[in-house]
Parts: C-alpha cells; sequence; structure tokens
C-alpha cells in the first residue's frame, strides 16, 4: 500500500464525494421544500451524461457538451415539475415513490430508443487528458477538474443560499416549508426553481462522469441509491449535511473497496478475505448509515422538514 | 371453530370476484390441459409474486410502513434453496427452516433499524438495506456472483412432491390461499386493529398507550417471511437464484401490485399480481403487433403505466369493488 | 394523594418561554382547570404533562411518581388519558373501531393474532358503554368522516374514556361546539366530577366556573394566579391581564 495509491484512491474519493454532492443538493431541497420523494432524479443525472456525450460526439467541444448536459436536465426537470409531477407534491409518499418508479422505467426505454441499448463512449476532453504532478503525487487532470469544478459548485450554493433573497426563501423552505408558505412567497415557483436547479446540478454530475464511468441506460439507479444514502446520513432537507455526508460516503464507499480486500487478507485466510472483502466493502456505507440512524435517526444536521414527516 | 370473523357479505361484488379468481386458479391447470405448461409456469409465477405481495399489504396497507426493500427477503428466500442445494442439502423443509430463520434475524435487524425512522427516510433505509444485501448475493462468488446459481432439482418436501410443475402450482396456490386466510384473520384481530390505528393516526395510538414500534416492529418481520416463503417457491419454480430477485425494481414491482390491486384490501394483491403480470406478459406482443421496430421497448408503456396508477388509481382494482353491506 | 403534580416546569422554544416555572397540582376527585389566552402556552403545558413535549426543567408526577422521564406509552399506561384540542382520531375507522382501538391499550403488549377483535365481549361492551356515556350509542357503524365535528368531539371523551384512566386532560373538550352541544359536554364533564381527576384547558368562561374546583390562570407561560372560581373572579391581577375583556366583551 504505497503513498502514491493511498493518496490517489482518497482522492477518487473525494471525486465520487462532489458527483455525490451534486445529485444530493438537488435531492434533499426537493425533498426539504416540496416534501417530495424523487426517484427518478437518477435518470436525471443519465439524461445529463447523454445530452452530454452527444454534445461533445458533435461539437467536439467539452464546453458546449456541459452546456447541453446542464441546460438540457434541467428543461427536462422543468417540464417534469410543471406538467408532471405537480399534482403529486400533494399526495403521499407511497403515490410519489410508485410515479417516480414508473418514470424511472420510461426514462430508460426512451434513451434505449434514442441511443441504442448498448452504453455509449464519452472521451476525456483532450485538455485534460494528461496527469498532474504535485509533489511526486500524479493524479489524472481530469479528475481533478471534476473535485474541482463540484467544490466550485459547492460554493456557488453556499453563496446562492447564504447570500441572496432567494436563497434565504429556499433556506427557510427547506426547514419551515409551511412558513414560506404563509409569508405569501409563490410557493410553486420557488418550487419550480428549484426542482430545475436540482436537475441541472444532476445534468452536471452526469456529464462529469461520463468520461469515467460506463454512460448506458439504468446508469442513474446505482448512483440514486448513493444518493439516498448520503441525503439519510446528511439530514433530509439539509444542504449542508448532504455536502459534508456525500464526501464521507464517497471516501468511505472508495477507500473500502479499494483496500478492505487486502486489509481482510492480514487478519484472516486468504480464502475467506477474498469471499468476504468485497462483500464487506460494498456495505460499507449502508452500515455506516445504520450506524449514523442508531445515534442520530435525523442524521447528522437534522432539519424540522426531516423530523416531521 | 369460527372460520370467518366476521360476517361474509356473500353478494358484495367484493366476495364474488375473490370467488371468481380463486375458481379460476383451480381450474386453471384443467383447463389449459397437458400442453398448457407455460401457463402453469406463468400461473405459478402470479402467484408466487401475489403471496410477497400479501406480505408487503400487511405492512404497506395496514401499517402504512412502506418498505422499497421486501425483495431483498424473496431473494434470501430464494438462497435458502440455492445454496444448501449446492451442498446436496436437499430436503425442502430444510430449506424452508433456513428461510425463516434468517429472514427472523435479518428482519428484525432491519425493521430495528429502519423502524427508527418514518415516512420518507423509512422508505429509503429499507432500499438502502435491500441493496446492502444485493451486493452482498453479488459478491457471493462461489455461489455464482452476478450471474446468479442453477438450482440442480426442486426441493425435497418428502410425501408431498412437487416435481412436476403442475404440484408447484397447487403448493404456491395452497401458500398463497393460507396467506390470504391468515392475513384476514390477522386484520381483523386486536393486533390488527393496533396495527390499523397506528397508520390511521399513530400520534393517538402511542397516547392511548399502545407501544406501536413493537408492533409495526412485529408485523415488519412476519411479512418479511410471507416473501422469504415466496422467494422458495420462486427457487424452485425457475431452479434458480440470483441477485436479480432482490433487485429494487422487483420491490418497486411489488408495491405496484399492491397499489393496482387496491391498498389495504386482504385480496388486493392476487388481483394485482394477476393484472401486472398479464399485462407484463401482453404488452411486448401489443407493442410488436403495432411498432415491430420498437418490440423490445415495451417498458416504457409500462412506466407509463405505473406513473398513471399512482397518480389516478388511488383505489385499485380490487379496491374500488363494493365490499360490504354500505 | 394528589393525582397529578408539576414543579418549576420549564420549556423554551429558540427565545420564547412557553413554559415559564410552572407548578401545579391536580388533587384526587378534583376538576383543575386552567385558562388562559391564546398563545398562554396551555398546549405546551398538556404537551409536557402527557410527555409528548420533553421539558427543559422541572418534574411531572403523576400519582406520587416521577415520570419526567416517562414516554408517552409509559404515562398512559399508568392511567393517564388525553383528547386533543384538534381531533386526533383514526379517519377510516368507524366510532366504535376507535374506542375499541382505546380499549384494547390496557393490555400493554397486544399480540393476539388470531380472534376477532370485534368478538373480545369484553372490551366492545366497554367499549359502548363508554359510546353511550357521551351519547353516540347509535353512531357506533358510522365512521369518523361522516360524523360531526361535535360528535368527534364527543367520541374523543368517549376513546379516553375506554382506557379505563385514572386521571383526564382535557384540552379544550368544547372548542368549536354547538350551544347545546356544549351543554351535553359540560354536563358529561360534571358527571365525572368526583370519579376521575380531571385537567381541564378551556376557553368557555362559563363553562370553567360552572366545573372547576379550582382555576390556574396561565399568562406567557407563567401561572398568575391559583384558586377557587370565586378567588379567581375576584382576582385584580386576572381581570386586568386577562378575565376583563372577556367579561366584557
Amino acid at each position: 500500500m504505497t503513498l502514491q495509491l493511498t493518496l490517489s484512491q482518497l482522492m477518487n474519493g473525494l471525486q465520487l464525494g462532489v458527483l455525490l454532492f451534486l445529485l444530493a443538493a438537488g435531492l434533499t431541497l426537493v425533498f426539504g421544500i416540496m416534501s417530495f420523494v424523487n426517484l427518478a432524479h437518477g435518470s436525471l443525472y443519465m439524461l445529463g451524461a447523454y445530452f452530454g456525450a452527444a454534445a461533445f460526439a458533435k461539437t467536439d467541444s467539452f464546453t458546449l457538451a456541459l452546456l447541453a448536459a446542464v441546460l438540457g436536465a434541467g428543461v427536462v426537470g422543468l417540464l417534469l415539475d410543471r406538467f408532471a409531477l405537480t399534482k403529486l407534491y400533494t399526495r403521499d409518499h407511497l403515490d410519489q415513490v410508485l410515479a417516480t418508479f414508473g418514470l424511472i422505467l420510461f426514462f430508460n426505454e426512451l434513451i434505449r430508443i434514442v441511443w441504442g441499448p448498448g452504453s455509449i463512449f464519452m472521451q476525456v476532453p483532450d485538455a485534460l487528458s494528461n496527469t498532474v504532478e504535485i509533489a511526486g503525487f500524479t493524479y489524472p487532470a481530469y479528475r481533478f477538474a471534476i473535485i474541482g469544478a463540484g467544490l466550485l459548485v459547492a460554493l456557488g450554493l453556499y453563496l446562492l443560499i447564504q447570500k441572496t433573497r432567494v436563497g434565504m426563501l429556499i433556506r427557510a423552505g427547506a426547514t419551515h416549508p409551511h412558513m414560506v408558505a404563509s409569508l405569501g412567497v409563490n410557493i410553486k415557483w420557488l418550487n419550480t426553481l428549484v426542482f430545475a436547479l436540482g436537475a441541472a446540478l444532476a445534468g452536471l454530475a452526469g456529464v462529469m462522469a461520463g468520461p469515467i464511468v460506463s454512460v448506458q441506460p439504468g446508469m442513474g439507479e446505482p448512483v440514486l441509491i448513493l444518493t439516498l444514502v448520503v441525503i439519510i446520513i446528511g439530514g433530509l432537507g439539509s444542504i449542508r449535511g448532504a455536502f459534508y455526508a456525500a464526501l464521507i460516503v464517497g471516501v468511505v464507499d472508495t477507500l473500502g473497496r479499494a483496500f478492505m480486500p487486502t486489509l481482510m487478507r492480514s487478519i484472516f485466510e486468504r480464502n475467506t478475505a477474498d469471499a468476504a472483502g468485497p462483500a464487506i466493502a460494498s456495505m460499507l456505507i449502508y452500515l455506516l448509515m445504520a450506524l449514523v440512524l442508531a445515534f442520530k435517526p435525523q442524521g447528522l444536521f437534522p432539519t424540522s422538514a426531516g423530523a416531521t414527516r | 371453530m369460527n372460520l370467518f370473523p366476521t360476517s361474509v357479505h356473500w353478494r358484495a361484488p367484493r366476495t364474488i370476484v375473490a370467488i371468481i379468481v380463486l375458481a379460476a386458479f383451480v381450474l386453471l391447470p384443467f383447463a389449459v390441459g397437458s400442453e398448457g405448461d407455460f401457463y402453469v409456469k406463468f400461473a405459478t409465477r402470479v402467484l408466487i409474486y401475489a403471496l410477497a405481495a400479501i406480505g408487503l399489504n400487511f405492512i404497506l396497507g395496514f401499517g402504512g410502513m412502506v418498505s422499497l426493500g421486501h425483495a431483498m427477503y424473496i431473494m434470501l428466500g430464494a438462497y435458502c434453496v440455492g445454496i444448501p442445494m449446492h451442498h446436496e442439502i436437499t430436503s425442502g423443509w430444510a430449506h424452508l427452516a433456513f428461510a425463516i430463520a434468517l429472514t427472523a434475524v435479518l428482519a428484525t435487524v432491519v425493521g430495528a433499524v429502519a423502524l427508527r425512522t418514518t415516512g420518507i427516510a423509512f422508505i429509503m433505509i429499507t432500499l438502502a438495506f435491500a441493496q446492502m444485501l444485493f451486493f452482498v448475493a453479488v459478491s457471493l462468488k462461489e455461489y455464482g456472483g452476478d450471474d446468479g446459481l442453477t438450482i440442480a432439482a426442486r426441493s425435497n418436501f418428502g410425501l408431498f412432491d412437487i416435481a412436476s410443475n403442475v404440484s408447484l402450482y397447487y403448493l404456491a396456490f395452497s401458500a398463497v390461499l393460507l396467506a390470504l386466510y391468515l392475513s384476514w384473520r390477522a386484520v381483523l384481530s386486536p393486533f390488527g386493529l393496533i396495527l390499523r390505528g397506528s397508520k390511521a393516526n399513530s400520534r393517538r395510538a402511542l397516547a392511548l398507550g399502545h407501544p406501536i414500534l413493537r408492533y409495526q416492529l412485529v408485523a415488519y418481520v412476519l411479512s418479511a417471511l410471507v416473501c422469504a416463503v415466496a422467494g422458495v417457491l420462486l427457487a424452485n419454480l425457475t431452479q434458480f437464484a440470483s441477485p436479480s430477485y432482490g433487485a429494487w425494481t422487483l420491490s418497486g414491482e411489488l408495491i405496484v401490485i399492491v397499489i393496482l390491486g387496491g391498498l389495504g384490501t386482504v385480496f388486493g394483491p392476487l388481483v394485482g399480481a394477476v393484472c401486472l403480470l398479464v399485462l407484463e406478459e401482453i404488452l411486448p406482443t401489443l407493442v410488436e403487433a403495432t411498432f415491430p421496430d420498437y418490440k423490445s421497448n415495451w417498458m416504457l408503456l409500462l412506466g407509463l403505466f405505473i406513473f398513471f396508477v399512482a397518480l389516478l388509481l388511488k383505489r385499485g382494482v380490487f379496491g374500488s369493488l363494493r365490499g360490504g353491506a354500505k | 394523594m394528589s393525582a397529578l403534580v408539576t414543579t418549576s416546569l420549564v420549556k423554551r422554544f429558540g427565545g420564547v418561554q412557553a413554559t415559564d416555572n410552572v407548578s401545579l397540582t391536580v388533587e384526587s376527585g378534583q376538576l383543575h382547570a386552567i385558562i388562559g389566552p391564546n398563545g398562554a402556552g396551555k398546549s405546551t403545558l398538556i404537551g409536557q404533562l402527557a410527555g409528548e413535549i420533553k421539558p427543559d426543567a422541572g418534574r411531572v408526577e403523576l400519582f406520587g411518581n416521577d415520570v419526567t422521564a416517562q414516554s408517552v406509552v409509559a404515562r398512559a399506561n399508568m392511567g393517564l388519558a388525553r383528547t386533543y384540542q384538534i381531533t386526533q382520531l383514526a379517519k377510516e375507522f368507524t366510532a366504535l373501531d376507535n374506542v375499541l382501538l382505546a380499549a384494547n391499550a390496557k393490555v400493554s403488549s397486544n399480540f393476539r393474532f388470531w380472534a376477532n377483535a370485534h368478538a373480545d365481549t369484553h372490551a366492545v361492551n366497554q367499549s359502548l358503554a363508554a359510546l353511550a356515556k357521551v351519547g353516540l350509542l347509535d353512531a357506533k357503524d358510522r365512521t369518523v368522516g361522516e360524523l360531526g365535528h361535535g360528535e368527534q368531539r364527543q367520541l374523543e371523551i368517549a376513546t379516553a374514556l375506554a382506557t379505563e384512566p385514572k386521571v383526564l386532560l382535557l384540552d379544550e373538550p368544547l372548542a368549536g361546539m354547538s350551544q347545546g352541544e356544549s351543554a351535553a359536554m359540560i354536563a358529561l364533564l360534571k358527571s365525572f366530577k368526583g370519579r376521575y381527576p380531571m385537567l381541564l384547558v378551556e376557553h368557555d368562561m362559563d363553562a370553567v366556573f360552572q366545573l372547576a374546583d379550582c382555576v390556574s390562570v396561565l399568562v406567557y407561560g407563567r401561572i398568575i394566579a391559583t384558586g377557587t372560581p370565586e378567588e379567581i373572579r375576584s382576582n385584580a391581577d386576572v381581570r386586568a391581564a386577562y378575565l376583563g375583556d372577556e367579561v366584557n366583551a
């Protein structure tokens, strides 16, 4: 286990965490404000990846790919909010789960129809295809860029939410939804904005992940489930919680997968370790979640939105 | 013994439909004759899904607990056939015993953690646990991992031989009948009253002095056990156990079945299973006939169907029928 | 022994002192009323007595036992029954099933899966008796949704009775009732006197002065006066703080 390897796995963990945060931010806000469970959030991530990959293949410009993914997913989110989901906001969670489960099947199939059932390839943009070396530690530039971009977006979200009037409403809406409604704010408009913003962020995560994962139908579901774990650990409705939980989950999951088998081998005999190592590695974050819930049922950063529902 | 807990309204549409559906299941193997192996196997699958949905409905429809992870118990039940069989333990009773014991332990732990939360967090946690078990199954390289585990022969239940598809069919049908009857009794029992009360108004139930968490946990474990039995049957039907039996999409389908049949009706899950599985059989043919190029994309329509079921069909197919005297 | 005693109960919500050093005693067999303007912290107080809200400081005693750390369920099983200001009933249930749910609460773990709940003649008779007492016997098979507002308030009382309570917390039982319904409810509560110790939170002054053995006045979370109805009526502080407007209105 060299230092180089440990460091680069740590960075991989951060990179996964940053992507998870982009997804979790939208999901947790939508939940906080609208009390809405959107299982189709992973589909928006998938759409982002496909829009981006398609635009990149057409134009050869990664900037345009980013733009296509963010705008495309944002617009789909807007349309979903306006035309499909509005009626569901006031319904119970069961109906929401069911309806968005249906949407997942719909979007997966739609993608298959348009782009075929196989995975499509998205290249790392040329400018970022090399590695970066800092004090003897080398790491792919593209992954560096993801971490940087993700942190920038996180900072941007922080400024938006802490420093602007819209942000104040979002914050208040996520923690005290009834109060915002009673302030006479046009809550419908706020809902649409948050939903579209969340969708755009999911699209961004999708396109950034495009070159390092395989872009294929159904790619949203595993990520969605990780994201759900993140927002539970963070505390439903809490964007700060989502940030910390995303980084924790990203790092724990990545390090677990990288080192758990080796670690197990040093404790148990080889056969047992080889069988149990990967299993335990993939269970780690769920164990983490169970542990957090055992001590803090409302997550690390509880909000009143999470407490009452 | 009092076989019917309350007076049955024999002329109510629900009773009539229930009797027709049950009679159809009794007669099906005779109706399709000796050539109908496909139909018998298909109907067995319907029954097994219905059994799992009856289990889920117990907590979803009567207890208000939205579990999006119940497929994990089906998977567990299936592996309780597959893994012993792999080691040449062929007794079906042993398989059943493994399934019940392991599920009881797992469901108690998962339930105890998940029930610390309510509402949306409960949904997500049950999903996460199911996902965890899914990955455990994937990592079982010795037992086929991702590809699953082929099962050489069906479980050996001694006198009751299920080697033929028809006998397995009737075993599954008996299991469904038993589950329907037991859940009917349980729903009307004091336990069921409290469970339904905790769904209708948990604050009130607590204030009356009901330790509802305890009841919810017991209900959760019972419901998981029914799903595990369904898993044992499913493994015998397909002679296969695989992580895909624990996929979260299957948990989603179980919810669809419960809602489609009629949330909180005892008989609804069976009707829901018939509707959904028949639809899944018909849709591809229908799509092929109209848009031959898109035959494989019938799931698009299924997705839309589920979306509109959630949006429009509030009481479900069976739930919309008139039940009692009123 | 006193049925219910609180000692220096304190509860803050953010900067608001919802309960400020409240000490009060409900004596056995007595009806102790709490009056106070809106926002005085009456429901918060009831919540702490029932165990739904944890106080920041102070203690709650039930029949001499310290129950401050006890759960809602534990207190209920010790004989504390309550009604809610905003009706809390199982909506899809019939009136009878609501009461039956309460009657089944005496068994602290009720794992009977086989018998029909309606075949338990003891619990059913007890439920029917509770319904009869509040005058809802004819409505027993109607669901809560089909009951009028006044009837739902009566059903609240019936569910509390069916638990065979040792002390009753009544949170504005007359709220939203018609004059006729109010009169019936007052008569009902009167019939409970001597039988159950009761803590009554109520806005209807006429009712309070008719029913109460003892009245406490709660203003901004503090008890500013406690005494017999006559003493409270003539207390200058109370008149200034609260009663004045009500009486003149």
